[in-house]
């Protein structure tokens, strides 16, 4: 792994951007979350465990995730047409997979935890934001969970291996290009939940990529706890 | 993993079985199917191929169109992949607006193609504001499992065997002539595709449709060779039941040796 690698921030290779975490922003939903990671700004609410519609879908054995993930029309700077994309459908389904091993809803039989999860601001690291916006409000509606997800995107810039990559880093395309690598993990099991990648990487380093995230998501959750923590303690709870 | 009928005894088994190394069509964990590409599948289309993997069955046609560039890449050629799961190919696929499965297949083949480099983009402008669109449609004939896989090999084929149209005076593709000159791929690109799925403990390659269903998890990895160096180029989970660190790194060495071990047969067809 090269260390001394100058990104075009600034940053050191395994930096976050800043964090902003903050709970409990929808008031009229059962829990709720942002999460920033620098530019990309991302909100989630969760709704139930409620009675699931259609029918059909219901689980008589178990309560189910259901996730919806998409850009804000003006998140970006060519406006997304609104409305699901197959790439937003392709995000709404990784994000449920990456959370559903965190949460067990086996007293919630033949109902629904709806995730809705919103960009206002893309830089970058919207499904990861995304991720980490959706495990907190899924805490703070108070459901029953293992343990936190955390969620980071590790990447490389030619040869180097960087962790949270700004839209900047994922356009560059000097010697071995960009590759970004979003992972999800419970924050205190070695359980990955969410893989995803694109670029190019040499099989050999992905450990060295995994540890890198692994650590980063690390700072991701003392962020987590500690917006969960203010809004326990500020009387704020729901 | 999703919508076939799936009976707890059949899963169970197949976890036993896994654990014990063993599978209903006596295959190692980690044994692929026999592989067979053939071609021309229709001479409409400026390429085309098919493959068996096993009793899975999938055809795939190129065809070219004259576009423009995207605004973000002027100086680059398009290239577009598109799949239907029909109900002709499994009792599981119904008509009606694309699920899930048929909208991830298309896109882990256009990212483990486009990714790997292998299609020479700036190859592919005609002039100023116009260039070639490559279109690759992928349709399941048969399904018994690892479509995905089987789909960029299949794809690979098609690319390796299309053709040029004609362009006419006014600037029109004549479809009906084709030219010998063949896309602009690079030779030493061969980008692959290994899905890697989880029962229980045990991990599989290559499974036909009722092992994919009882597995609990896959991670789809896009592989080939880049300035000589083994490169993956595309990742994607599926399913709730996580994977460790340990056995991504155990893929990881799996990986190279079945990348080598499935270009080598291609080189048959190909």
């Amino acid at each position: 792994m090269s260390k001394e690698y100058k990104r075009s921030d600034g940053r050191k290779n395994n930096q976050l951007r800043p964090i902003v975490a903050k709970v409990g922003i929808i008031p009229n939903a059962d829990g709720s979350a942002m999460f920033a990671f620098g530019g990309t700004i991302a909100i989630a609410a969760v709704y139930g465990p409620r009675q699931l519609h259609p029918q059909h879908m219901q689980n008589p054995s178990t309560g189910i995730l259901r996730c919806n993930y998409d850009l804000l029309s003006f998140s970006v700077y060519d406006r997304k047409k609104p409305g699901p994309s197959r790439r937003s459908n392709e995000i709404s389904k990784v994000t449920e997979w990456a959370l559903a091993p965190a949460l067990d809803l086996k007293e919630f039989p033949a109902q629904v935890v709806d995730v809705q999860i919103y960009i206002l601001q893309a830089d970058a690291g919207t499904r990861t934001a995304g991720i980490n916006a959706a495990s907190m409000a899924l805490a703070h509606a108070g459901l029953p969970m293992k343990d936190l997800i955390c969620s980071v995107a590790v990447g490389k810039n030619d040869k180097h291996l960087i962790v949270d990559l700004t839209k900047e880093e994922e356009d560059y395309e000097e010697g071995e290009g960009a590759t970004d690598f979003a992972m999800a993990k419970l924050a205190n099991h070695d359980e990955l939940t969410l893989l995803q990648m694109d670029g190019k990487i040499q099989p050999n380093i992905v450990k060295d990529a995994l540890k890198l995230g692994s650590e980063a998501c690390k700072e991701v959750y003392e962020a987590q706890k500690k917006a969960l923590k203010e809004v326990v303690n500020g009387g704020e709870e729901k | 993993m999703s919508g076939m009928e799936m009976s707890n005894l059949t899963i169970e088994t197949l976890d036993r079985m896994f654990a014990d190394k063993k599978r209903f069509d006596s295959r190692g964990l980690l044994d692929l199917r026999n592989i067979e590409v053939t071609y021309d599948v229709s001479d409409k289309a400026e390429g085309s191929a098919r493959i068996k993997m096993g009793k899975t069955d999938v055809v795939v046609g190129i065809k070219l169109q004259v576009g423009e560039p995207y605004p973000d890449s002027p100086e680059k050629g398009n290239l577009m992949v598109s799949g239907d799961l029909l109900p002709l190919a499994s009792p599981r696929f119904e008509s009606g607006p694309p699920g899930f499965e048929a909208i991830e297949l298309p896109r882990l083949v256009d990212r483990a193609i486009r990714e790997s480099g292998m299609i020479k983009f700036e190859d592919l402008v005609i002039e100023k504001g116009k260039v070639w669109t490559i279109i690759i449609d992928i349709y399941p004939i048969n399904d018994d499992g690892n479509l995905i896989d089987a789909s960029t090999i299949c794809a690979l084929a098609a690319l390796k065997s299309a053709v040029f149209p004609e362009i006419d005076k006014e600037g029109k593709i004549d479809y009906e002539k084709k030219t010998d000159k063949k896309l602009p791929l690079s030779k030493d690109i061969l980008p692959l595709s290994f899905s890697f799925f989880k029962l229980g403990n045990s991990i599989i390659l290559d499974p036909t449709r009722e092992e994919e269903e009882a597995c609990e998890s896959r991670v789809t990895f896009g592989i080939s060779k880049w300035n000589s160096q083994y490169m993956l180029n595309s990742c994607q989970k599926k399913g709730e039941a996580p994977f460790t660190s340990e056995e991504i790194e155990k893929i990881m060495e799996i990986i190279t040796k079945k990348f080598d071990e499935v270009s080598k047969k291609l080189k048959n067809f190909l």
